[in-house]
């Protein structure tokens, strides 16, 4: 090869959006838990970020090419650990999601699973030749897809299960969807939702209730109701300026739930105020518009798929949590990237941004 | 080269750049969500955070009475106000904690460490700080809810036990839960729940305790309820009846006024236990409340071990009530001839050592071994039968085992055989052993309820009563080894000797006019010369008498063992004679009565209506 991918090849800025975004996440972290009894969780946090990065840096060593030749070895690695997960996974908070490594931490595997869908859906979407998807493709990619969607829901986690799709939907609109299948594609899932709600009695029985309080909030003043209540009340609390760091009521005294995870933005809104929002909610959209910015540079098409699955991906989190925590969404349990207090979560998050690193880094190496 | 690697660099920049106006789009979106919750409704949801002030107060569910066998209240619970500390303003709290200390007497540190003690739990549970408030107290915090909101009050149930120590050591005591308990639990208990600790409370407990409730209520900047959003009722535990009869018990409790000692007594055809005493014991009342450090520290360390039962913790020579098992074992064996007899001249000399009698009895049979219980005779028929024979009819008569009492931390006791002694001792069982063991000293040790039990058994005819506290329990387990009506009449004949012949050991001295009377006198030597070397003086020999009527089939038995006591026909003999004659007066009152009404069965006396120091009517 005549040129390396080099160092200085590396996106500082994107790096340095989210340091800015990891700092608020910790910042907030500190706040939410610090006068309670699980004082300390910002290190462990730091922690993972720290490992994230050092994950980072390593997958951005291994050309995505050489990644992208494992794909149908990673996919089925990922749907053996799936299954795996379902025979003798740890049960926690009433679902197996959970692998134990070592009886030491344990591992998430639906998050890796996120990873080896960017990875096979980059491959598939990059093989096919036109820039016209058939119908063939289409379904080919939704097997694909729905394959550990179905195992995931099974876990049952239903917000890493719709994690999925949209690398799938964002793959095809770039591939180049026919507007026909595009439209047929939309009325069926205006079919397939109402039936889903019919179907509703097959979910387990707290999904059916977080789908039951999303939409008749007033109802259920102890359960998801409650919690989605108590986050706007925090949300609309801090108003523009926001009452100080360490300083929300909601947040401190613990009706904001999981405060320092999922509805870390509802403790952030509170103590920091629509300015506090605003920087964050930018700092967000600058991430996106700059993974975009990788995907437009990107040497090939099989990168540019890469780049566009995580952003897909890290885009889907953003505004599913957001709109939660102000209420346009249901209880979902999906984090938000970078912020959520959370070990897995935060090293996929790094081993993502590895992976558009990696695209970035080799995109003048012929 | 894979066909897929075909370097395809045909962007679609169209595409993608729709991709970023659509993000920016939903990202404005968000913000706009943001924007009318925090600009346009900000002062809306600032209103709702400033009286988002949830509390959830506790309500206690009241533990189940328990009920003597005529419906008479032992224990039972009543309403008082404990005090919470709210602890979702800590500024306000720590400028409140020295108007605390000086207004409740609580020491500042011991607020602090209570306040650590629950760091994890959410701010909005407030934590108990005086679990029962004196009326000063609770006129304090409601003459100081103006400045001190960081206190309420909260209706508690608390134990009650208005009989006091009676019966205390069956009963046992209530405490707040264990750390260990508390996880084992599995999030049923939460700091400071009430569960029982000891005796037939701990036994019970699930019965006993309740499910508490809840009360959800919105309170004020000044911690005044405003409404309440949920009311989750406590749900009372259910009461229990026990087959203790208070008439009995009061006679056996003021027998043991001043004595150290246990007594037990059974209706000896179901195991249905009467009276149960253990002395010295305590107050349960002590531990109603949270029991002070230093009172629980005596208790404990009280070289005369007031918290343990006796009656089924005191594990000790049986003296000559062990001749019965010797007896039995001599004629149920046939090892040796049933018209044995042995000539007592005060002492005999076994492999090269004198053991002595009480004096010298002359010429003895078994009869006459039992009724003046003759050490030399039965020494003789130890000596004959060997260890491992009187062994198995001890462990076949339930003696060395467990009998299955329905109250937490029965002891074994202990048989010994030459396998116990190459087990435990590491090595051969001495014959002279066995000598001291015939008499029931050495290492052979029963509780009063075995011995209780085995002598009912051997009255019945073999059937091992299942003792039991429980009215109405099902699945008893009663024991069977069956003895041969012959050893049965042989035996009983001996111990209603015991009672009724001129030369008993009690010299007549308890006999009972109309009843059948019979039992068995032992003094034990006391060994431990550690506990006497502790106390600073000599102990007396322990006293006992396991005592029962009928003859035949008995209806009631009685052990009685009094510590220290001297001999068991003057101090032990006498206690279960009176138990014995109270439990005759009143079924004869009661038939009396049903007679005089014109043949209607007897009606059971008025509940007693339960107040403190009621036991002495």
């Amino acid at each position: 090869m005549k040129d390396r991918p080099r160092v200085h090849d590396f996106d500082w800025t994107l790096l340095a959006i989210v340091a800015a975004i990891s700092g608020f996440g910790v910042a907030e972290i500190y706040s939410s838990t610090h006068a309670s009894g699980m004082a300390g969780m910002q290190y462990r946090q730091l922690m993972w970020i720290a490992a994230g990065i050092a994950g980072m840096f390593l997958i951005s060593r291994i050309d995505y090419h050489t990644l992208l030749d494992q794909a149908p070895v990673l996919y089925a690695v990922g749907i053996a650990t799936l299954l795996i997960v379902l025979a003798i996974g740890q049960s926690r908070f009433g679902a197996k999601r959970w692998i134990a490594l070592g009886g030491g931490p344990s591992l998430q595997v639906s998050e890796l699973m996120k990873l080896i869908i960017i990875v096979v859906l980059a491959r598939f979407f990059s093989e096919v030749r036109t820039d016209r998807l058939t119908l063939r493709d289409l379904v080919k990619v939704s097997l694909l897809t729905l394959i550990p969607v179905g195992l995931i829901l099974k876990q049952p986690d239903l917000g890493t299960a719709m994690v999925l799709i949209p690398v799938a939907v964002v793959g095809a609109f770039l591939a180049g969807i026919q507007w026909k299948h595009a439209a047929v594609g939309a009325v069926l899932i205006a079919i397939l939702v109402p039936v889903g709600w019919h179907m509703r009695n097959h979910l387990k029985p707290y999904q059916q209730q977080r789908i039951e309080t999303f939409l008749h909030p007033e109802e259920d003043q102890r359960g998801a109701g409650y919690q989605i209540l108590q986050s706007q009340i925090a949300v609309g609390a801090g108003g523009f300026w926001g009452k100080g760091f360490g300083k929300g009521s909601q947040n401190q005294l613990g009706f904001v739930p999981v405060r320092y995870s999922d509805f870390i933005l509802a403790a952030l809104a509170e103590e920091q105020g629509f300015i506090g929002v605003c920087v964050v909610m930018l700092l967000y959209l600058g991430l996106i518009l700059r993974l975009v910015d990788n995907a437009q540079k990107a040497k090939d098409k099989a990168g540019m798929f890469v780049v566009m699955g995580v952003t897909a991906i890290l885009g889907f989190h953003v505004l599913v949590n957001a709109s939660m925590v102000i209420g346009y969404m249901p209880v979902t349990g999906i984090p938000l990237p970078l912020m959520s207090y959370g070990g897995s979560a935060t090293a996929f998050v790094f081993l993502a941004l590895g992976l558009v690193m990696n695209v970035r880094m080799r995109r003048f190496v012929n | 080269m894979a066909p897929w690697r075909v370097s395809d660099t045909k962007i679609p920049q169209g595409r993608l750049a729709l991709v970023s106006y659509l993000s920016v789009a939903l990202i404005v979106t968000l913000l706009v969500g943001f924007w009318k919750l925090q600009v346009v409704q900000s002062g809306h949801f600032a209103d709702l955070a400033e009286r988002n002030r949830i509390r959830y107060i506790p309500i206690i569910a009241p533990r189940g009475a328990m009920l003597d066998r005529e419906g008479r209240v032992l224990v039972d619970s009543y309403p008082s106000f404990s005090i919470l500390l709210l602890r979702d303003e800590p500024k306000l709290l720590e400028k409140s904690l020295s108007q605390i200390e000086e207004g409740l007497g609580i020491t500042k540190e011991d607020l602090q460490q209570q306040l650590e003690a629950a760091k994890l739990e959410p701010k909005f549970q407030p934590i108990v700080i005086k679990p029962a408030a004196s009326q000063g107290d609770i006129a304090f915090v409601e003459s100081h809810r103006a400045d001190l909101p960081v206190l309420e009050l909260m209706m508690v149930q608390r134990r009650r036990y208005p009989h006091n120590d009676m019966l205390a050591s069956a009963i046992g005591y209530v405490g707040e839960v264990s750390v260990q308990d508390m996880e084992k639990s599995d999030g049923h208990y939460r700091p400071g729940d009430i569960v029982g600790k000891a005796g037939l409370e701990h036994e019970y407990n699930e019965t006993l305790e309740g499910t508490d409730g809840m009360r959800r209520v919105v309170v004020n900047s000044v911690g005044k309820a405003m409404r309440t959003l949920e009311d989750v009722e406590a749900l009372p535990g259910k009461p229990i009846q026990l087959t203790i009869d208070y008439d009995l018990q009061a006679i056996a409790e003021t027998d043991f006024a001043n004595k150290e000692g246990a007594l037990i007594a059974m209706d000896a055809r179901t195991g249905e236990v009467l009276a149960m005493v253990s002395r010295p014991t305590f107050d349960p009342n002590d531990f109603a409340v949270r029991i002070p450090a230093s009172e629980w520290a005596r208790l404990n360390t009280d070289p005369q071990t007031p918290l343990l039962n006796r009656a089924i913790q005191a594990q000790l020579a049986p003296g000559s009530v062990f001749k019965v098992v010797m007896a039995t074992a001599m004629l149920e064996s046939k090892a040796i001839p049933a018209n044995y007899t042995v000539y007592c001249p005060g002492y005999a000399t076994f492999y090269g050592r004198i053991f002595h009698c009480d004096h010298s009895h002359g010429e003895v049979d078994l009869h006459k071994g039992i009724v003046a219980s003759c050490d030399v005779y039965f020494y003789n028929v130890g000596k004959l039968l060997g260890i491992d024979r009187i062994s198995a009819y001890a462990t076949g008569l339930g003696l060395g085992q467990r009998t299955g009492i329905d109250l937490p931390g029965e002891e074994p006791g202990l048989v010994p055989s030459e396998e116990w002694s190459e087990r435990v001792n590491h090595h051969k069982w001495y014959p002279g052993s066995t000598i001291s063991v015939a008499i029931g000293q050495g290492a052979v040790t029963a509780t009063p309820v075995q011995l209780a039990r085995m002598i009912a058994a051997i009255a019945n005819g073999g059937t091992l009563i299942q003792p039991h506290f429980l009215k109405n329990a099902t699945d008893l387990k009663s024991g069977s080894f069956p003895l041969s009506e012959d050893t049965v009449e042989q035996v009983t004949d001996g111990m209603w000797g015991v009672v009724n012949e001129p030369d008993g050991t009690t010299s007549g001295q308890v006999k009972l006019q109309n009843i059948d009377f019979s039992g068995k006198t032992g003094t034990a030597q006391v060994e431990s010369f550690d506990l006497q070397h502790k106390l600073g003086k000599k102990l007396k020999e322990n006293g006992w008498f396991v005592g029962f009527a009928p003859r035949r089939n008995p209806e009631i038995i009685v052990a009685a063992l009094v510590q220290s006591g001297g001999w068991g026909s003057t101090s032990a003999a006498p206690i279960v004679r009176d138990v014995v004659k109270a439990y005759y007066d009143k079924k004869n009152m009661h038939m009396q009565q049903a007679t005089a009404e014109n043949g209607t069965p007897p009606v059971a006396p008025r509940p007693l209506v339960a107040t403190v120091g009621a036991q002495h009517q």
